[in-house]
């Protein structure tokens, strides 16, 4: 009886694949995801500008600096919280598809919407 | 001796977990890892699509987008944002203890993340009642004085609180579902059910929490604070 107990903490608590992250690197990522969210929210008190990229194309800088710090703190997340950093390679193929197929739904349908109009309509 | 006698049954019987079909726990948390990812990224494109008509119209009424979202309550947009980091942190630690196999710290901070959830979830309540008070839910009710436009202008304003509602309702439904989900696992973990070598049921609610985090992390800019 007691060998079959003993047998299931014979497993050791790290095995392969299953890496276990140390807590302090949860509490680091934590207080940095706080300190962006300050500092976006800072930001957004600040017109950093609109410049002129492309005749008619304004590019407003609040929202590309926005935007870079949510990327960063979705990163952290996925690498650290959701332990991609440390998953099998096919799980890391899959978050990274994820994300291509993202931007080409979003790329592809954006680009339509903004060079409309560029060669004129035809018929008129 | 006995002891011989006895060990032999617990190498043929299945540990605590295991479905038929894989070949040992390892193997089976793999598998489920890579179907939950594969969920999530089914959900990102479930979102990206609203996303994507945020991108468009944002870009068609810029000034409009603006002047609706100084309606929205920053300090309440970023208190939430807060909120849902903390809960991201004890839904990572719950499932770190989950790795060990510490029962009562799965539970506790199950119990926190839930918590958590539901000041979110208060917090989203009093903001949706703001909007109803103000006649700023797009509909037949909706009205844009309190934003000072009229005709076309008004109509745009109502596109940003369709995107505003379409957006972060999807994303309480997304917690409205996952906090009775976790309150199961919690349970479950209550039972005694997981140990450091069968624990997939943690690791996965966690993983759709963190997602469901992420979407916030992407919303509050957004909506919140166009300047």
């Amino acid at each position: 009886m007691s060998a079959t107990t003993q047998a299931a903490p014979a497993h050791p608590p790290e095995r392969e694949g299953h890496h276990i992250v140390p807590l302090w690197i949860y509490f680091l990522v934590f207080a940095v995801l706080l300190l962006l969210t300050y500092v976006t929210v800072w930001v957004s008190h600040h017109d950093l500008g609109s410049p002129e990229i492309l005749p008619d194309v304004r590019v407003h800088l609040n929202v590309i600096v926005a935007m870079l710090i949510a990327i960063t703190k979705a990163t952290l997340v996925v690498l650290f919280f959701m332990h991609v950093k440390y998953s099998p390679r096919l799980v890391q193929i899959v978050v990274g598809s994820s994300v291509i197929w993202l931007i080409i739904l979003i790329g592809v349908t954006v680009s339509d919407y903004f060079s409309r109009g560029w060669l004129g309509n035809p018929g008129t | 001796m006995s002891a011989v006698a006895s060990h032999a049954p617990s190498q043929d019987a299945p540990p605590r977990g295991l479905a038929h079909h894989f070949r040992d726990l390892d193997q089976q948390q793999s598998a489920a890892t890579l179907g939950m990812w594969l969920f999530i990224a089914q959900e990102v494109m479930f979102f990206g699509g609203l996303f994507l008509a945020y991108t468009i119209y944002r870009s068609e009424y810029n000034d409009v987008f603006t002047i609706a979202s100084h309606h929205l309550n920053v300090q309440m947009g970023a208190i939430n944002t807060a909120v849902l980091i903390c809960s991201s942190l004890t839904m990572a630690i719950a499932v770190h203890a989950a790795a060990l196999g510490h029962r009562q710290q799965i539970v506790l901070f199950l119990i926190l993340t839930i918590l958590l959830g539901g000041v979110f979830l208060g917090v989203k309540v009093v903001e949706y009642k703001e909007k109803f008070d103000h006649h700023l839910v797009p509909g037949p009710h909706f009205s844009g004085h309190e934003l000072k436009l009229e005709g076309d202008r008004e109509r745009h304003a109502q596109i940003y609180y369709s995107l505003y509602f379409a957006m972060t309702g999807l994303h309480a439904l997304h917690m409205i579902i996952g906090v009775p989900i976790i309150l199961w696992i919690a349970w479950r973990a209550w039972r005694g059910e997981f140990s450091a070598a069968y624990n997939a049921p943690v690791e996965l609610v966690g993983l759709y929490w963190h997602f469901v985090d992420i979407i916030w992390i992407f919303l509050f800019p957004l909506l919140y604070l166009i300047s």
